[in-house]
């Protein structure tokens, strides 16, 4: 339920805050009026134009990203991860605003262990997946946040969900984000089959963020990729002059 | 009556082809050109079964993408030029004369004019030869994409091509692209078109939308 009390503070820009309690913890101050568009101070915050890439196999799931964080034209952070664990067997890719987006996981990273506690069990992959899209749907008007929810549980083994900006929840055997993933649809679906490997998982990913990285000016840096299956968690980094390279 | 007076509306405004897709590629002796046959003025489709492929002579054609008026006249425009340019030499124009002359429309009337056209044909001296004049500049490239819906599809034309592909792997190449493109940009689909440019002749083809290739998720 929704309980909410309007503070008469104002935040340091100015702005009339929001307190919503409804959530078990006391992150849940938001301002009430999101940054004019064309704010100038809102053009040269830190930014995760992105590419991210999730993809199913029988017994797992495969998980990737490149590196870059952008303010402007610069490149803030050129070896960012943005692969985010919010529990054992539960990450996020995290693409938009790299607050915004850093803020929902330790949110969602916080009650997902708090209800693990209280389950006495590993939570499920579609509870992450709908924590994040209730944070997401609730604040979608402050929120600049496309994130992609992979994991493993025993109860439906390896799962991807996606929750792209403006919060919808849907599951999907294979799913991109961020902006340089306009570029790979094609490839996505030209190459993507049913039942791969786990290697060939994560072939097929390497690959497919390789080539929206040389396309989109803002991805690139070195291709992290992460492996979750029953087993644990497999991190890999590929470096900029080991990615897979194409004639054209 | 008031139906007319709809069409007529609809058909008066303004029809962008920027929501497109072409692509050309370049053989060892030819070229293979494609586009979808989509043109939409906001959400409605104008035209299901437009030929944005169209002849600038006879081993020369040229794929429109942007404004439609302005792509069709420059097409017109050029191919009359290049009629002229022919008669005076006394032979085929070179793929590269066809390119110039988009090109110098683009760049001079580059503020007026918003259309980009890929222009790829066939001659004697260079064989199969793909142009770019986007913005006016002029680029020969060993193939090209363009419109909206290739966006979606750079990713799958970087991996998929390699030097030395034949004639039919270009046309699969090039009809696997549009497939792609159609399904996932919305302002492109309806069929694809075809042209296949060698020594031997002009081979236009379409392709119907319940025959294109489907890939894991239809």
């Amino acid at each position: 339920m929704l309980k909410c009390f309007t503070d008469n503070r104002f935040n340091t820009h100015g702005q009339r805050l929001t307190v919503h309690f409804d959530s078990p913890n006391l992150y849940g101050a938001v301002p009430e009026v999101s940054p004019a568009k064309g704010d100038p101070s809102s053009a040269h915050r830190p930014i995760n134009t992105t590419t991210i890439m999730a993809v199913e196999f029988d017994g797992g799931v495969v998980i990737g990203a490149d590196s870059r964080t952008t303010t402007g034209a610069y490149i803030a952070n050129r070896v960012t991860d943005k692969l985010t664990k919010v529990h054992e067997r539960i990450f996020c890719c995290r693409s938009g605003s790299a607050a915004d987006t850093q803020a929902i996981a330790e949110a969602v990273s916080y009650q997902l262990g708090f209800h693990s506690i209280e389950l006495d069990e590993p939570p499920l992959v579609q509870t992450a997946a709908n924590l994040f899209k209730q944070m997401c749907y609730r604040y979608r008007e402050e929120l600049m946040a496309g994130i992609i929810v992979a994991g493993w549980d025993k109860r439906k083994g390896g799962q991807v969900y996606t929750v792209p900006m403006g919060g919808m929840l849907v599951r999907q055997p294979v799913s991109v984000g961020g902006s340089g993933s306009s570029y790979i649809y094609g490839f996505i679906d030209s190459n993507y089959k049913t039942g791969m490997t786990k290697e060939e998982c994560l072939r097929f990913t390497a690959d497919a963020l390789a080539l929206a990285m040389e396309r989109d000016g803002s991805s690139g840096g070195v291709v992290r990729l992460a492996a979750i299956t029953e087993a644990g968690l497999e991190r890999s980094v590929i470096l900029g002059n080991q990615l897979p390279s194409f004639s054209a | 009556s008031e139906e007319e007076e709809c069409e007529h509306q609809a058909e008066s405004s303004s029809h962008s082809s920027d929501r497109t897709t072409i692509i050309a590629i370049a053989f060892e002796g030819g070229v293979v050109i494609g586009s979808d046959s989509r043109v939409s003025a906001g959400a409605s489709v104008v035209n299901r079964v437009m030929n944005k492929l169209s002849p600038l002579h006879d081993k020369i054609y040229c794929a429109l993408s942007g404004s439609a008026a302005d792509a069709q006249t420059m097409a017109e425009i050029v191919n009359y030029q290049l009629d002229v340019h022919s008669i005076e030499v006394g032979e085929d124009p070179l793929v590269r004369s066809a390119a110039t002359l988009v090109k110098n429309i683009s760049y001079k009337y580059k503020e007026e004019l918003s259309a980009h056209l890929i222009v790829a044909g066939w001659d004697r001296r260079a064989g199969g030869q793909v142009y770019v004049t986007l913005d006016g500049l002029l680029a020969r490239q060993p193939f090209a994409i363009g419109g909206s819906g290739s966006s979606y599809i750079y990713g799958f034309v970087d991996a998929e091509y390699r030097q030395g592909m034949t004639k039919k792997d270009c046309q699969e190449f090039v009809v696997n692209a549009l497939a792609l493109a159609m399904n996932r940009d919305g302002s492109s689909g309806g069929v694809a078109y075809f042209v296949t440019i060698d020594k031997d002749g002009t081979d236009e083809k379409c392709i119907l939308g319940n025959k294109l290739p489907t890939f894991f998720d239809e």
